[in-house]
């Protein structure tokens, strides 16, 4: 067991930023490579014209999911230091409606609005301006919001543990899940591909 | 406004410059997928923690209003959770420079995918205005929506969903709700 390297000082924090760096990098490549610079990309999305969104997030989680898992069952990694963060349920529910509806009428999600910059997109550098104000105004109206960003903590809770399954058959279940997804995504994409607008 | 009329102008001269490099298709959504897995899994695995994107800006927000106003910073405990207690740059931050590495990615597979294009990403039934105003709302209402949710499509569904987080769960499937639910009204933009 001695992973992750970085809870088992196996380099200081100076090297954690290369390595941030490096990180972002190969985040930024395949955000690219899958057409995530393309607002009109992100968006056909939900009008099932294009699911790539659904199929490359689904297909990241479950190989995150499956790798961790089993380098967690050999004992190479010991999933309780890595950082999970606590559930806040209500605030994190509010959060993503307005992230959704954002994502609709935006075009992007701040990480591939990133890529949107860099990649010369005059609508993913007015967005990112937008998410910067949109953090600002948030912050300045933090005074009255802590109430409800505080509320309904239900601290560090996975999915196994809320419903009491072992560990392995939620991955199952997960993966199971997203398999049907890809498989609703190739038949909607053949039925509305093609629709008049 | 007169900046915005100027981008405008030369995204329509752009426009009407024949593009040469005919550019690459992407990748099999699949497979751009599981690099990005693999990505996510070597962040956990390294570093024993997952990708982000919201939270780099919201130091970057933190910052600028503490040199601007630093009373007004202290009173405040989203500000001060960024900026730490003083002892380090509140920029020489993991996530910052993992975000910088995103740009940097982003270009790279752009270039060599032949798509670095100064362009406005719109649908055929919207001006390239309303486009940008669109794109200010949209991106202002995801800077709110992922600061009170924690985290944004990074933090949250991609890293949280493949740590089967409770809370990343329900905000991922109410992302789709939310969008799914707005894009009707929206579809002139798009589609």
């Amino acid at each position: 067991m001695n992973a992750p390297f970085y809870k088992f000082n196996f380099f200081n924090d100076e090297v954690s930023l290369i390595i941030a760096f490096v990180i972002g990098i190969g985040f930024g490549f395949f955000l690219e490579r899958a057409g995530f610079g393309s607002a009109r990309k992100l968006a056909a999305q939900f009008y099932f014209r294009d699911m790539s969104v659904l199929k490359v997030m689904f297909s990241a989680i479950v190989t995150a999911m499956i790798g961790l898992f089993y380098l967690n069952w050999i004992g190479f990694i010991d999933l309780s230091l890595v950082y999970k963060g606590d559930t806040y349920l209500l605030p994190q529910i509010a959060g993503g409606m307005l992230l959704g509806i954002g994502f609709v009428v935006g075009g992007y999600c701040p990480g591939t609005s990133c890529v949107a910059v860099s990649t010369g997109r005059i609508d993913g550098i007015i967005y990112l301006v937008g998410v910067i104000a949109g953090i600002f105004f948030f912050g300045e109206i933090f005074p009255l919001l802590s109430g409800f960003f505080y509320s309904t903590n239900m601290g560090e809770i996975t999915l196994p543990q809320l419903i009491n399954l072992p560990y392995g058959l939620i991955v199952f279940l997960v993966v199971l899940m997203a398999i049907s997804a890809f498989a609703g995504a190739e038949w909607a994409e053949k039925k509305f591909r093609n629709k008049k607008t | 406004m007169s900046s915005v009329s100027n981008i405008i102008n030369e995204n329509i001269s752009t426009v009407e410059e024949k593009v040469l490099k005919t550019p690459k298709p992407y990748w099999n959504p699949y497979l751009s997928g599981i690099g990005l897995g693999l990505v996510l899994l070597a962040a956990f695995v390294i570093m024993g923690r997952g990708l982000g994107a919201s939270g780099a800006f919201s130091s970057l927000v933190a910052v600028g209003v503490d040199k601007v106003a630093p009373a007004h910073v202290q009173s405040n405990q989203f500000y001060e959770e960024y900026l730490g207690d003083g002892t380090t740059n509140p920029l020489k931050d993991w996530l910052v420079f993992e975000v910088l590495g995103v740009f940097v990615g982003g270009f790279i597979s752009g270039a060599l995918g032949g798509r670095i294009k100064k362009t406005t990403e719109k649908g055929n039934r919207i001006s390239v205005r309303n486009r940008l105003i669109f794109a200010f709302i949209g991106g202002g209402l995801m800077g709110f929506g992922a600061k009170l949710a924690r985290g944004c499509t990074s933090g949250q569904a991609l890293t949280g969903g493949a740590l089967l987080n409770v809370g990343s769960w329900a905000f991922m499937m109410m992302v789709f709700a939310g969008a799914y639910a707005a894009a009707y009204f929206l579809r002139r933009q798009w589609i």
